[in-house]
């Protein structure tokens, strides 16, 4: 029998949990277990410089590994400074666990100094969230926080943890919990098999199929099965954001990604199909566009681990509540024994995709001419040959996120690394910062804008502290290019605080930690810019690359159109 | 259409703010909400009374359920069902109305509980509709203050809602 207090026992139970790095900053009521921590080896902090960076640096190692993140945080403003980090794994559904100190019990309720009612102000964007009401129940609500954030459909947990309950006098026994129970929770695995049988009946009879994945895929591991399905079967295959890397996009059947900014031949495809089969994916307004008008002519199957994820905006024809890798491993040995698909009518079904392809091949932006300013579609696509397409991609919000998922084409699950729900600024730059921690032999680039990287870029601090070798290539166009896009299109090109009109030297600004920034203002810059930056994987190098301010994402869907219904170019639309 | 939402839920701190939370995050509606404990100390049963389609009813279900506290629930409206309310009204009972008041009560098969030169307190127990209709024939003579607890519910016959 070992006995340790509570602080001891929140560092020993990470470790024999398997935690090996967590991210956070120190404050008065977490100053017991920052003790612990400094007394031992195994599980190691990465001090950031604000508490919002901890929760995106932890989230995205937590979407490139599967694993969750794991935070601390003090009490208070270090609770609140947490709660965006929060929001955004929530929305997204990404596995974290946040540990956040609080004043003693005696004090809650009194308005102590740093005090917050953090479950209270977490409640709506928490998976579930814990108060440790005595030292000795640590080791299993800590297990219970673990077993929530990663099983069934995952998100952010949050322990609340009071000063008194981790003081170094009092000690207790620890016993690692290998298992534990929660009578109310027990998460579904496989789905009905009657359903996913009624389900691969109407594939196989499909003329005009349609799979439509999410980010479930990829959270779910079902990423190869999936690949599996969809190439036995033969059917065209569109993903959301959060499920890009979910099925090969250089693949033939794929049609890219759709919704607001997806591609043309994936919302034509979504609007004429009469069977979407989707998996792991929540229509959302940004997929659906207006919903009464969304795909007229299809049966829906859907597929999801959470049952108030389905008919939730669309209804379902056939709902199955289950894993997507379990689901699909069973759809594949029906479609094993089962008759061939309707062959004539998908080759039909292929040609109006492939016309659908053709029309817009090569138009979808002009690249620049020398002496012209660089468009931001080319530098990403220049950075996805200079990687190779291997890089862990992070990026911020706002046209240049639309433009990484546009143009850099991903082979593989878990390598796109975005804020695709709540849309959160800010996040890209230390969400590389963890993948980078966690996968150090790898290139990792977050690709950003002048705003969301001032959001963060306090964190260069952490960078140099922790030799945390990122590329951050800054698609520098003077402006909130989002929102200056919305003003354009919406309000009469009247840019209300779109634009930036004082915005630093980075150059100098990165320089200043003692790292390496190229500025390229040229199309003739660009090559040996990427070249200089990506010769050496560990190296942190800015990138601050001018592009044409004037550029518009497209594909564009129409506000409460149907899903076909896009603007194409600042000129033509469907 | 209304609906009576039983849940058994995690006797715990914090545990009825995630259920009404919920309600309000997602814009469901609350029309009356009855919490107490029950035989079994670790749980709590709270009722719930809710307004909405059939896709809408179909989403508070699915949502509560997903509420690690919760534990189990049953919407009562699906099956037969007995449902109870409690009512206190105190009612102005000067003069003429002294007896107004007890006769009406009595009608209600109510029960006068308290009893001042000036007002009565009346105990009523029933269906929600009963209430309301009870305060309406009230209303006339007087009504001072009026507490109800909220609806109560349970299936009939064997259907249990337990672990």
């Amino acid at each position: 029998m070992e006995l340790l207090s509570g602080a001891d026992m929140i560092a020993r139970f990470l470790k024999d949990e398997g935690v090996e790095r967590i991210y956070g900053y120190p404050g008065g009521a977490a100053l017991h277990i920052y003790d612990a921590l400094f007394r031992q080896d195994s599980v190691q902090h990465i001090l950031v410089r604000h508490e919002q960076a901890a929760t995106h640096a932890a989230d995205g190692y937590a979407r490139a590994s599967g694993k969750p993140g794991v935070v601390l945080v003090t009490s208070g403003p270090g609770a609140t400074n947490a709660v965006t980090g929060i929001a955004t794994a929530y929305m997204d559904s990404i596995p974290m666990v946040v540990l956040c100190g609080q004043v003693a019990s005696h004090l809650i309720g009194e308005d102590a100094f740093q005090e917050t009612d953090i479950v209270g102000v977490t409640r709506p964007i928490v998976k579930h969230s814990f108060s440790i009401r005595h030292p000795s129940q640590i080791p299993e609500v800590l297990k219970k926080a673990f077993y929530l954030a990663a099983t069934g459909r995952p998100g952010p947990v949050v322990v609340d943890i009071p000063k008194d309950m981790t003081a170094p006098t009092e000690r207790y026994e620890y016993v690692y919990p290998k298992k534990v129970k929660i009578r109310s929770y027990n998460p579904v695995t496989r789905g009905h098999s009657g359903q996913i049988r009624k389900a691969v009946d109407m594939m196989l009879k499909a003329r005009r199929p349609v799979f439509y994945t999410g980010g479930g895929v990829v959270t779910g591991g079902a990423s190869e099965a999936l690949t599996d399905l969809v190439q036995r079967l033969g059917f065209p295959i569109t993903t959301t954001l959060m499920g890009i890397g979910g099925y090969p996009q250089g693949d033939r059947q794929s049609l890219g990604w759709l919704g607001m900014h997806g591609s043309y031949e994936a919302n034509m495809a979504m609007h004429h199909a009469d069977l979407i089969v989707a998996i792991g994916a929540r229509f959302d307004d940004r997929v659906t566009n207006n919903t009464s008008k969304f795909c007229p002519t299809a049966k829906i199957v859907h597929v999801d681990i959470d049952p108030s994820s389905i008919s939730k905006t669309v209804r379902a024809d056939v709902p199955i509540v289950g894993a997507a890798g379990s689901v699909i491993n069973e759809m594949i040995s029906l479609v094993q024994e089962r008759e061939a698909t309707n062959a004539e009518a998908l080759g039909e079904w292929w040609k109006s995709i492939e016309s659908w392809r053709s029309e817009r091949e090569g138009k979808l932006y002009e690249p620049s001419k020398p002496g012209e300013a660089l468009k931001p579609q080319e530098v990403v696509e220049a950075v996805y040959r200079a990687t190779r397409g291997e890089a862990f991609v992070t990026t911020d919000v706002g046209q240049h996120q639309m433009f990484a998922a546009q143009y850099y084409k991903f082979a593989k699950p878990n390598r796109f690394i975005t804020s695709g729900g709540l849309g959160t600024m800010g996040f890209g730059f230390p969400a590389a910062m963890g993948v980078k921690l966690g996968y150090p032999q790898d290139d990792v680039v977050c690709f950003t804008g002048e705003g969301s990287f001032q959001m963060m870029m306090q964190e260069l601090s952490t960078c140099k502290q922790f030799d945390v070798g990122v590329k951050i290539v800054n698609l520098n166009n003077g402006s909130l290019g989002m929102v200056r896009q919305w003003q354009d299109l919406n309000y009469k090109s009247r840019h209300a605080h779109s634009y930036m009109e004082s915005l630093p030297d980075f150059a100098k600004l990165i320089e200043a930690y003692g790292f390496t920034a190229i500025t390229v203002k040229t199309h003739e810059e660009l090559a040996p810019a990427l070249e200089r930056a990506f010769a050496d994987t560990n190296e942190l190098v800015f990138l601050d690359i001018y592009v044409d301010p004037f550029e518009h994402v497209y594909p564009m869907q129409v506000p409460l159109g149907s899903m076909r219904d896009m603007l194409l170019s600042k000129t033509e639309r469907t | 259409m209304r609906h009576i939402i039983s849940i058994l839920l995690e006797n715990e701190p914090g545990a009825l703010s995630r259920v009404v939370g919920l309600f309000s995050q997602r814009n469901f509606n609350i029309e009356t909400l009855n919490v107490a404990p029950t035989e079994d100390p670790s749980l709590s049963r709270l009722t719930v009374t809710t307004v909405g389609d059939d896709r809408v009813i179909e989403q508070i279900t699915k949502h509560l359920n997903k509420l690690i506290d919760v534990v189990k629930l049953v919407d009562l409206t699906e099956g037969n069902h007995i449902e109870r309310e409690l009512m206190l009204v105190k009612v102005k009972a000067l003069g003429a109305a002294r007896d107004e008041v007890k006769r009406t009560a009595d009608i209600f098969r109510a029960q006068v509980v308290d009893v001042t030169p000036s007002v009565y307190t009346v105990q009523i127990t029933g269906d929600a509709g009963k209430l309301d209709a009870f305060v309406q024939a009230m209303a006339p003579i007087g009504i001072l203050e009026v507490a109800r607890t909220g609806v109560s519910g349970i299936a009939r016959g064997d259907k249990l809602l337990t672990l």
